[in-house]
């Protein structure tokens, strides 16, 4: 139409004006850590692998799970979730439920029969990888996967380590551990069993391997010194939790003391009850300064195990036990009062903690050995050049998990030595906490909770105790998650930009600023509900 | 063990977006193919709340209609940023004449479209509180009464910020403007003064009645859509925070508007035929304090020695609100 | 057709014959009763395709016929007086935007204080609103102006007053020519915008200009008035084509051939005049008459052509400056500018004062003999002025000077001499 002159004007045409230029601050897009990836001995993506959980494709989710860490089934029943204490979402009302979602995902890949994708490229290296336990099947898993003949060498007669000889049935069904072992192995790492390193060195030269990485763990149960008769029986816990496994059942008579706070006390307790006995845990501190996880104890009293706190044994006679009382002085260690009583006992069980056997270090060069133990190096490596460690038998905390991880950690390192390189980790981003959080976008959604068996076949069995999700509230429980620190694309700051500066770039793609007309308000980053964009100042 | 239904992820529906919904759950905010009726290049100052609600209202009308919309606007602060030649941020027909004509302005479109045979191309006209609750009462209030086809929108600010922040009759107690200076023994706007213009509609028995906040977009939508499903005369007010006026960090628009909600200083309801027929429930109920400390024109009741007895007044007339359109009750499903 | 007719019905009549699409009405005196008859013709189904709309205000009635000029509708509404000015700032906006509505006003005088009749002060205070104003003489020529009014506003999108006289014209019943619809549809095309809202071509109506373009929106609104100055007498002519009547163009000259004193006017006074004339001229003076239709634009060189010849021209008008005498004869003077003739206003018929044939005798003989003070107010009572001031001079609160002033005279009646 033949428009009047200025007062009528053509649609849209303020595009000229680019308003951007009366900005100051600017806001930009990043990616924080997550807390729950932060708190991952194993540096699980969490958040990433539960992106794609939350979209119902699991199938994504494991491989991105297994991206970090190969047994997500084992994992899910295991690991004592350090993510969910770290979880944002615990301060808002409950944690979400990693480690169920993480057991779905396993369980659905088992189900499915998923397998890793083969190396595309081989390195023409070889490792050898002393143990199968967690932290050695890792290893060899993350070795494999970049291109390196990985062989394992357990002297055990089946692979799992403590998983299989430390962790009862009930937490842990063998079904699911064969499963995700072999798993690894279908990626063509080879396994010898019954196969004991005597000499690390010359295992290495025999088989003609370009490095090691060694993981045997810690077996050898601690043991104190208890005045006994010859007809009391005192066994240690990893004995009794590996004859567990055996056709044999260990003989422990009906009253078993089990000496010791720790989670393999509760794990021998429980385990016996299970028998048929009458465990009683004999602990020298009180609950809250067991070592053992107050969610384990909680499960034990229920199912019927007695504890009694405050008390050291003395002396182990025929059929029963001394015990002292104790109580904490003001540093919270435990002091004897001179007070004693005398319980029924068959058996004692020793659950006072596991050295390493160190026999195949014997003679190498360069290593040390502190507390028992083989110290390493930030790269995994020891002393001795070529040669790395990991697991229960370097120092640090001795769980699955943290195995699983210093498997990967040493992988990365392995592979960059091998290559001649050093391996870079790449920068730690600022972690997403709770403060930068919008938390009015998140709907309410108290945690599902997975199913328990019963009390009576808890007692009675060494059926799994925790039940799994169904896909139904798995997907719900993936849902919870408040992707803390990344964006998952709500299309917040698309929409509240009162300036349309923000491009939508599509599925998967995520937002980019139109700074041509950013004014630089900051609502965008006020109103994000997962803290992943910030104000910088402009350069002008 | 029961499971609670999945029905919303996340964030619940919440967030304007979300890529777990299926396209008709999204908001029109989260199309890539919106019509950004208000386009970029206008000159609203950081953080506006009216372009904000302006964006999202006439995209949904223009969703809702099938893009078969004109927009008519009281002059205003909308009408000064949107519109200085020779640029115009609008990119449908839009027209802006007076500033107390809106509603005619908009009756008469409405009457040249049925006269023309284009009945499927509605009318929104559209005003600050000034250009509505003040000057454009009379025209808006005649438009109301013949039931004209005409969705009036009022962007509310609750002063005249285009002109420097003076009062309207939508500026609350207590509030400062430059023509009611937090200075004297009542400092700010006083008590006893001032209209609720929803009501006022919903007394016309027009068909549709709603009020909204920037802060909860996909209410805000739902009720543009809404009102377009009737014909006839309905009214749309819609809270927005203005930085300037109200003395706020530009960030805090929505912020401060969830805020209004929350504490009951602006109820978030709809009526049909002069009938309240649902509220928006306060999700967590804060105190007025928390929606009036952020804001320096209400400075004035704070530091060192807090005007407590004001704050309760205006805790009471929140209160009011939270009894009178049943802003606690949970939504009938 | 011709037809016995009240003033109001037959330019209703010939609206309707102009298929307006929204009419807006809002009563007042002495224009309801075109609009009574418009809605009756819409709710009767007599008028087919059109709304009526009963608005609240005058000020809501421009504006509701600014939204349905710019939403491509042919608009129509009326007023007068007060009303003209309750929607002023509306009545500025139409033309600015150059919407091209018509507008009936009836003309009347303005308040305080409170007067329902008629004079010209309503529509000459919006001499500056970029309207244009056509004033009809009789009621053939409202009626005919009104179908005129249309196309002109339309085709340069301005919008157009159509002025006639409140009561005297309105309320009148003469006979009319009423055209019919054929000759009113070959001369007046459907209304086709210049601008329109249409979400098919969306473009934003009613921008904010500033300093950089404003003087150009200005002058633009002016050279299409005067582009106007040009299309009017076309426009008149194409009627006579097709109506047969001379009506309408810019102004009307009666026995001004070889007149000496040229009487000037503006509508339905000009009957008046023209007996006077014709009597006068009857004993041999040699006077003559000048009748404006088109006040805005303002003919200026028609004016100046019909005038020039002459000694003197007497400006009679129904219209008051206050502090400088006329409205209209300060615009005949700019057309005279530079001839050394002798002016005079008269300032007659306020607020409905009648103008009788005695009064503009006596009137035109004074300027004949040069005895005219240059301003004079026709029929003016000086006893009352003077008592007043009078009053006002010796006593502080002398009260309301209308009241006093009625007080005086001892009736609510218009003075007849």
């Amino acid at each position: 139409m033949d428009k009047p002159f200025a007062i009528t004007l053509d649609p849209g045409s303020s595009l000229a004006n680019l308003t951007g230029s009366w900005r100051t601050r600017k806001p930009v897009y990043l990616d924080r850590l997550p807390p729950c990836n932060n708190a991952c001995p194993a540096g699980e993506n969490i958040q990433g692998w539960l992106f794609h959980a939350e979209a119902g494709n699991y199938e994504q989710a494991w491989r991105t799970l297994t991206e970090n860490n190969p047994l997500p089934a084992i994992m899910g029943r295991v690991c004592y979730h350090p993510c969910e204490t770290a979880c944002n979402r615990g301060q808002l009302d409950d944690a979400v439920g990693i480690n169920s979602v993480e057991r779905f995902l396993g369980d659905e890949a088992i189900k499915c029969g998923w397998q890793f994708d083969k190396p595309a490229t081989s390195s023409g290296k070889k490792v050898l990888v002393v143990g199968a336990g967690p932290s050695g099947l890792s290893a060899a898993y993350h070795l494999a996967r970049m291109g390196h003949k990985v062989e394992i060498q357990e002297a055990g007669p089946m692979a799992g380590g403590m998983m299989r000889f430390g962790i009862p049935k009930y937490r842990l069904p063998r079904e699911v551990l064969d499963a995700e072992v072999q798993r690894i192995l279908d990626l063509g790492v080879t396994l010898r069993l019954n196969t004991k390193v005597a000499n690390i060195e010359q295992s290495m030269k025999e088989g003609g391997f370009d490095a090691a990485f060694l993981a045997v763990g810690a077996h050898i149960g601690k043991r104190t010194y208890i005045p006994a008769g010859d007809a009391t029986k005192i066994l240690d816990a990893v004995s009794v939790l590996r004859s567990m496994e055996g056709e044999d059942k260990p003989m422990l008579g009906r009253r078993v003391v089990v000496y010791g706070g720790g989670n393999t006390a509760i794990d021998v307790a429980r385990s016996v009850k299970r028998m048929g006995a009458e465990p009683i845990i004999v602990y020298r501190r009180t609950r809250d300064k067991a070592p053992a996880h107050d969610f384990e104890i909680e499960e034990a009293l229920q199912e019927g195990v007695m504890i009694k706190w405050l008390s050291t044994i003395k002396q182990a006679g025929e059929g029963e036990i001394t015990v002292e009382k104790m109580q904490l002085d003001e540093k919270g260690f435990p002091q004897p009062t001179g007070e004693f009583e005398t319980l029924a006992a068959d058996s004692v069980v020793l659950a006072l903690g596991q050295d390493v056997d160190l026999s195949l270090l014997e003679g190498v060069s360069g290593l040390e050995i502190k507390d028992g133990t083989v110290q390493v190096g930030p790269n995994m490596m020891t002393g001795h050049d070529g040669i790395f460690a990991g697991g229960d038998m370097v120092p640090s905390e001795r769980t699955v998990t943290v195995g699983v991880g210093h498997g990967k950690k040493a992988a990365r390192h392995i592979d960059a030595w091998l290559r001649g390189t050093v391996y870079e980790s790449a920068p730690k981003h600022e972690i997403a906490t709770f403060d930068k959080l919008n938390l009015w976008y998140y709907s309410d959604a108290p945690k599902t909770v997975r199913p328990m068996l019963d009390i009576i076949r808890r007692q009675s069995s060494f059926d799994e105790v925790q039940g799994g999700l169904d896909e139904s509230n798995a997907l719900f429980e993936a849902r919870r998650c408040l992707s803390c620190g990344n964006c998952f694309e709500c299309d917040n700051c698309y929409g509240v930009c009162p300036d349309n500066a923000v491009i939508k770039l599509g599925p998967g793609r995520r937002f980019e600023f139109n700074y041509d007309y950013c004014k630089g308000c900051g609502i965008c980053v006020s109103e994000c509900p997962c803290g992943a964009i910030k104000m910088v100042a402009e350069d002008i | 063990m029961t499971f609670q239904p999945i029905k919303f992820y996340q964030t619940g529906t919440f967030t304007v977006g979300n890529r777990l919904l299926t396209p008709e759950q999204r908001s029109v905010q989260s199309h890539l193919d919106r019509s950004n009726a208000i386009n970029s290049g206008h000159r609203a100052c950081q953080g506006c709340g009216e372009a904000l609600g302006a964006r999202y209202a006439i995209d949904a009308a223009m969703e809702a209609t099938n893009s078969q919309l004109i927009a008519v606007n009281a002059t205003g602060c909308l009408e000064v940023f949107t519109t200085p030649y020779p640029e115009t941020s609008w990119q449908l027909p839009w027209m802006h004449s007076l500033f107390g004509n809106a509603a005619a302005v908009a009756t008469g479109v409405a009457a040249a479209m049925k006269v023309k045979g284009r009945s499927e191309v509605r009318v929104v006209a559209q005003g600050g509180d000034g250009g509505t609750t003040d000057i454009g009462f009379g025209c808006l209030s005649g438009m109301f009464e013949r039931n004209d086809d005409v969705l009036y929108i009022c962007y509310d600010n609750e002063a005249y910020m285009n002109t420097g922040v003076q009062r309207s009759s939508a500026t609350p107690p207590a509030a400062r403007t430059a023509t009611t200076m937090s200075v004297g023994p009542e400092p700010g706007n006083v008590f006893g003064q001032g209209k609720f213009l929803p009501a006022i509609a919903m007394a016309h028995e027009i068909p549709y009645v709603a009020t909204a906040t920037v802060a909860d977009l996909r209410d805000l939508e739902a009720k543009v859509k809404r009102a377009m499903e009737f014909r006839g005369a309905r009214y749309i007010h819609i809270l927005v925070p203005c930085p300037l006026g109200w003395g706020t960090a530009s960030h805090d628009s929505i912020r401060i508007a969830r805020l209004a909600h929350e504490t009951g200083v602006f109820p978030v309801f709809e009526a049909e035929y002069g009938v309240q027929v649902s509220a928006l429930p306060i999700r967590k109920q804060l105190p007025v304090e928390e929606y009036l400390k952020p804001q320096k024109r209400f400075a004035h009741l704070f530091g060192a020695k807090p005007k407590v007895e004001v704050i309760a007044r205006l805790q009471a007339r929140a209160d009011r609100n939270i009894s009178r359109y049943g802003l606690l009750q949970k939504e009938v499903a | 057709m011709l037809k016995q007719t009240e003033g109001s019905r037959a330019v209703a009549e010939a609206i309707a014959l102009c298929r307006p699409e929204v009419i807006c009405a809002y009563p007042i005196s002495p224009q309801t009763h075109i609009v009574e008859a418009l809605g009756e013709s819409v709710k009767s189904g007599q008028l087919e395709n059109c709304e009526f709309i009963n608005v609240e205000s005058e000020f809501a009635a421009m504006s509701v016929a600014i939204g349905a000029s710019a939403g491509g509708a042919r608009a129509y509404t009326a007023t007068a007086s007060q009303g003209l000015l309750f929607m002023v700032e509306a009545v500025y906006n139409a033309s600015g935007l150059g919407l091209p509505i018509v507008m009936t006003v009836a003309n009347r005088a303005i308040g305080a204080p409170i007067n329902i009749w008629n004079d010209h002060s309503d529509s000459l205070s919006q001499r500056d609103s970029g309207w244009m104003q056509l004033f009809a003489e009789t009621n053939q020529e409202a009626l005919d102006l009104h179908i005129q009014a249309f196309k002109l506003a339309e085709e340069l999108s301005l919008p157009v007053m159509v002025c006639m006289d409140g009561f005297i014209l309105t309320h009148a019943y003469e006979r009319v020519d009423m055209p019919t619809q054929q000759q009113v549809d070959a001369y007046l095309p459907p209304y086709e915008p210049r601008q329109v809202l249409d979400p098919r071509e969306p473009v934003s109506i009613g921008a904010m200009v500033g300093p950089e373009a404003f003087m150009e929106v200005r002058y633009l609104a002016h050279a299409k008035q005067m582009q106007a100055l040009e299309r009017i007498p076309q426009l008149a002519a194409e009627f006579k084509q097709i109506f047969g009547r001379d009506t309408g163009g810019l102004t009307h000259t009666y026995c001004a051939e070889d007149a000496e004193t040229m009487v000037v006017a503006m509508g339905s006074v000009l009957g008046t005049i023209k007996d006077t004339v014709d009597e006068m001229r009857a004993d041999g003076h040699k006077i003559g008459v000048l009748g404006i239709t088109s006040y805005r634009p303002f003919p200026l060189a028609q004016v100046r052509a019909a005038l020039q010849n002459a000694k003197r021209v007497v400006v009679l008008e129904k219209s008051l400056a206050v502090g400088i005498g006329g409205i209209l004869s300060t615009d005949v003077r700019m057309a005279l500018s530079g001839i050394q003739l002798h002016g005079y206003t008269v300032v007659a018929g306020l607020g409905g004062r009648a103008i009788t044939r005695k009064s503009l005798h006596k009137l035109f003989r004074e300027a004949e003999q040069e005895t005219l003070q240059p301003l004079t107010f026709l029929d003016l009572d000086w006893n009352v002025v003077n008592k007043q001031l009078e009053r006002e001079r010796s006593v502080r609160r002398s009260g309301p000077a209308a009241e006093s002033i009625l007080r005086d005279i001892g009736t609510v009646a218009s003075k007849i001499a």
